[in-house]
């Protein structure tokens, strides 16, 4: 029997706020452990949150580039559970009335744009992180990322596969990005995944019956876990047996889930209205205020570019896929480069380097890779030399003609100069010039080939084979 | 007696007339903790050492020429109000070590104004009961007769006032716990409307329902203090922003054509004879000062007690968790594992009663259960917010019992539930977030002293403090006092 997967994601997001949703507190990553904590982040006896606006206005910025709508009176929250990495023993989160609802995407998949629902996006905090020290059976409580403002964006089981999850997620990324909305930044935990699958015979209305798998926060890793699960899923019904309601963790290392918790044992999380704080009401005029803040978003740059910067489908899709490529290949262009040429670096030769060296930015100013662009374009290195030129700019940030120079990748195209060279050449290789009078290309790249010697390699070719033909009126 | 007997007012007078020192005042208080407060128990901590230092720091203030009412006067502050680096304890073994690295909104505010903070008092654990008896530490005593309560939970606040051993202090009330102790123990109890003062630093119990108020030996005082914690806090996302007016300048005014609603709810069945007299003679009071007083109904006053106990448990049970023995606090000794931790910590570290309403709490909250306690319970707290609102249409005051009997022995209430209808004055009130006042209204035959009530609409402080002024004024009865016998 063959069966469908059935695919539902609940997206963590860290938002890009200096401080931290209820308190002054920085957000910045990688600090000393509770250094950037005060009373309220790490729960006190006695202390209060107040509300960072910013949050609403992140959350409904994010709503608004996902199609969402906006609910104009909201509160949030206490989620109840016990765990030492959250002080206060509750999460403060939205139940049932999030900032926003009814939203959508659209992916590709299999050459046609698909709708993706999305159920609701709320505001939430960050619990701490506990690190373990297995060598003396103790743990630790860094505090540092508790309070740090997430939204939570929540899709409708409408994803049908690895590779639409993963389509769906790069959209998801390169919006909070081009927003501002949060930095995306996976290794860092910015943002996380959790997965609800299901599997059904193919034709069968009803889901089947459902996992989660909690926190994967790569989207290799998604793409590994939902072809595992519903491998896992699929085998079971196949042979009979049924799949058992529960929260799993994947093992990324591992290749496998093991079950955390059944539906049995799942959290009674008693949430209630946090007295603590005012219902969020959203007017108007403040939702009108981040509609006229949006920049312009992923979707729109793509048909952009392909209607204004003549660029194929392909490139601008893959140019928009990420906010930083997107802003440099605007750059470049600005800076006087060919649209597609640009993106034929950006796209080949760097993306390369950027795998190799796994950097997830380019590691050297837009003007550089125009101005490289540029002395191709003036004749003044070859498409070989530029390629040296980039790599190296991949080490060191400088000026590209300074780099040229530096390891003679210039190349002579001053006719007057390579004139009395040529005719050298051409004067030491009688037979050769008859050949190619006789119509025979073959001796002409000979004489290319002495010419370049003869300058070192300097020489621009084009020049010399121009000059050539003059001498010989060919 | 010295100068320990002065209000706030008279002392303030004298110490910008330079007649005494902060110092002397000071310790002339810390002199009759030290010669009282073994027999009543009020404090769990005195700070001696800082006050003296604060006093010193005042007496600079006055000779510099500061004028305030508060500077240089000493206070007591409820054990749940966080006081930076003094202990804190909430009356509970839980927090028996805890001390605050910051400063509640409103002890920032009195240092500003120059009180001089003699220490931290007595209080049911966590601020859930009514007699003070579930502290961890110790049993305060009333001081009108030892072998009575204080009430609560703010009992160490109210007797405190009453011995003087505090020129004022500072209460929390979530369901009656600075008016019912202030009625016990014959004080002025204030609890403000709820959002006027800042809960910042404010151990919290039900978020919903806590509030600061002053417990006091007159009107006046209770008036003076207001003034100076009263105010919006940026750190307190509840608190209102409104103009704070000098409420002392409101009092003595004239209150003929004021209108008083005394709901006949508040004096049915269950009340102490002499404590509805002590109301009907207020009406008569009033009366004659001009005031017209008239019966009313405020029908849903039986449901109120039932909505309190479900909304106020199930926000402990959430406000609470927190005490699991990871960061700060009591933690049990053996354990093994995280969980095991949880339980012996919890277990070990709360007492009965904090047990008994964070289990509530907890199931009122729980799946399948919510809609029918929580939800409902909340939904009552819009009626009977309704219900004030229709009175304060044709009223601008109500008038009732603060409690239905005078203060009971130790462990006369050995039932929650009999303990818990002795809140049937105060709870709805907290409810509805309305502001009112607890007045001495004399003393019962057998010499037990009586509180009445008046409640007003939400920020409407200064009329319930003007009517309030022109009872004691013309009772007198702010100037009993207990006699006290010296301690061991």
């Amino acid at each position: 029997m063959a069966y469908e997967t059935v695919i539902g994601l609940e997206i963590h997001a860290e938002l890009s706020t200096k401080s931290k949703i209820y308190c002054n507190c920085s957000t910045e990553f990688g600090a000393e452990p509770n250094t950037q904590t005060c009373p309220v982040c790490t729960g006190m006896p006695g202390v209060l949150p107040v509300l960072n606006k910013q949050v609403v206005d992140f959350a409904i910025m994010a709503g608004l580039a996902m199609n969402c709508q906006i609910t104009r009176f909201g509160k949030q929250d206490r989620k109840n559970y016990f765990y030492p990495d959250l002080p206060k023993a509750y999460q403060t989160s939205q139940y049932d009335l999030p900032i926003c609802q009814n939203g959508y995407l659209e992916i590709e998949s299999n050459g046609t744009t698909k709708r993706i629902g999305i159920t609701r996006i709320h505001i939430e905090e960050d619990a701490g992180k506990l690190v373990h020290d297995d060598f003396r059976g103790v743990s630790f409580v860094d505090f540092n990322r508790c309070g740090v403002p997430l939204i939570e964006i929540v899709t409708e089981p409408d994803l049908r596969s690895a590779e639409e999850a993963k389509a769906f997620l790069e959209k998801v990324k390169a919006i909070l990005e081009y927003t501002g909305v949060s930095d995306c930044k996976m290794q860092e935990g910015s943002l996380r995944c959790d997965i609800n699958l299901s599997v059904r015979p193919f034709g069968q209305k009803e889901f089947g019956i459902r996992t989660e798998m909690k926190n994967i926060n790569s989207f290799s890793a998604v793409v590994r876990a939902i072809e595992h699960e519903s491998q896992r899923q699929i085998e079971l019904l196949s042979e009979g047996k049924e799949v058992v309601q529960a929260t799993r963790r994947w093992d990324d290392s591992k290749g496998r889930s093991v079950e955390l918790r059944s539906k049995e044992e799942a959290h009674d999380y008693r949430y209630f209205p946090e007295p603590d704080l005012v219902p969020i009401v959203i007017s108007d005029e403040w939702i009108e205020r981040i509609k006229n803040s949006l920049p312009e978003l992923p979707d729109a740059k793509r048909k952009r570019y392909i209607s204004e910067l003549g660029l194929p489908e392909y490139d601008a899709a893959f140019i928009t896929a990420s906010k930083g490529m997107a802003d440099y290949f605007e750059k470049v262009v600005e800076c006087g480069a060919p649209p597609k040429i640009a993106s034929n670096w950006i796209m080949g030769d760097i993306t390369k380097l950027m795998n190799e060296k796994e950097l997830e930015s380019i590691p050297f100013a837009p003007e550089y890779l125009a101005k490289t662009i540029s002395l191709i374009e003036k004749g003044l290195i070859s498409t070989t030399a530029a390629k040296k030129i980039v790599a190296a700019l991949f080490e060191e940030e400088k000026d590209p003609e300074i780099i040229a120079k530096e390891k003679k990748l210039i190349q002579v195209s001053d006719e007057s100069a390579l004139l009395p060279i040529v005719k050298q050449i051409l004067d030491e290789n009688p037979k050769a010039v008859e050949e190619i009078r006789a119509g025979k290309d073959k001796a002409m790249g000979f004489l290319m080939g002495q010419a370049m010697r003869a300058t070192k390699g300097s020489a621009n070719p084009q020049v010399i084979s121009k000059l050539i033909k003059d001498l010989l009126s060919v | 007696m010295g100068i320990e007997k002065y209000t706030v007012k008279e002392l303030s007078e004298k110490l910008q007339n330079k007649e005494i020192s902060s110092v002397e005042v000071t310790r002339a208080f810390l002199d009759r903790i030290k010669k009282y407060d073994p027999i009543i128990n009020s404090y769990i901590t005195v700070c001696e050492e800082r006050a003296l230092e604060a006093a010193e720091e005042a007496d600079r203030r006055i000779a510099e020429g500061e004028r305030g009412g508060l500077l240089g006067i000493p206070v007591g502050i409820k054990d749940n109000i966080c006081t930076e680096g003094i202990t804190t304890t909430c009356a509970s073994k839980m927090l028996y070590n805890f001390v605050p690295p910051y400063d509640a909104t409103v002890i920032k505010k009195l240092k500003a104004a120059g009180a001089v903070i003699v220490g931290k008092l007595n209080m049911d654990e966590f601020a859930m009961g009514s007699s003070t008896e579930t502290s961890y530490f110790k049993k305060t005593k009333n001081p009108y007769d030892t072998s009575l309560v204080p009430g609560g939970s703010s009992g160490g606040s109210a007797a405190a006032v009453s011995a003087n051993l505090a020129a004022f202090t500072l209460g929390s009330d979530t369901g009656g716990s600075i008016r019912q102790p202030a009625a016990f123990c014959g004080s002025v109890g204030l609890k403000p409307t709820y959002g006027l003062v800042s809960r910042f630093g404010l151990i919290a119990f039900a978020s919903s329902l806590d509030q600061i108020g002053p417990l006091t030996k007159t009107v006046e005082d209770c008036a003076l203090v207001l003034k100076y914690i009263a105010g919006h806090d940026k750190l307190d996302s509840t608190s209102v922003n409104i103009p704070i007016p000098d409420y002392t300048s409101a009092l003595g005014g004239d209150i003929a054509g004021m209108r008083i609603g005394v709901p006949r709810e508040y004096l049915e069945d269950g009340i102490q004879p002499e404590i509805k007299k002590a109301v009907l003679d207020a009406v008569k009071i009033y009366e004659s000062l001009g005031a017209a007083c008239e019966e009313c109904s405020l029908p849903l006053t039986k449901y109120a007690l039932y909505a309190y106990y479900i909304i106020s448990s199930a926000e402990a049970s959430s406000n609470l968790a927190r005490y699991d023995g990871v960061k700060y606090g009591f933690r049990a000794e053996n354990y093994k594992g995280l969980n095991d931790m949880y339980l012996e910590t919890r277990s070990q570290g709360f007492g009965e009663e904090v047990k008994r309403r964070i289990m509530l709490g907890t199931f009122a909250l729980s799946s399948g259960y919510y809609d029918a306690y929580y939800k409902k319970a909340q939904q009552v707290r819009t009626l009977i917010r309704k219900d004030f609102s229709n009175s304060f249409a044709k009223f601008d005051a109500l008038l009732t019992p603060t409690t239905p009997t005078t203060a009971f022995r130790f462990g006369e209430k050995a039932d929650p539930i009999s303990m818990y209808m002795g809140d049937v004055c105060t709870v709805a009130v907290n409810i509805a977030g309305l502001p009112a006042i607890s007045m001495p209204a004399g003393l019962d035959s057998a010499k037990r002293p009586i509180g009445i009530q008046l409640i007003a609409d939400s920020f409407n402080e200064e009329k319930l403090l003007s009517l309030a002024y022109a009872y004691e004024k013309t009772t007198g009865y702010e100037n009993l006092r207990p006699d006290l016998k010296e301690g061991a």
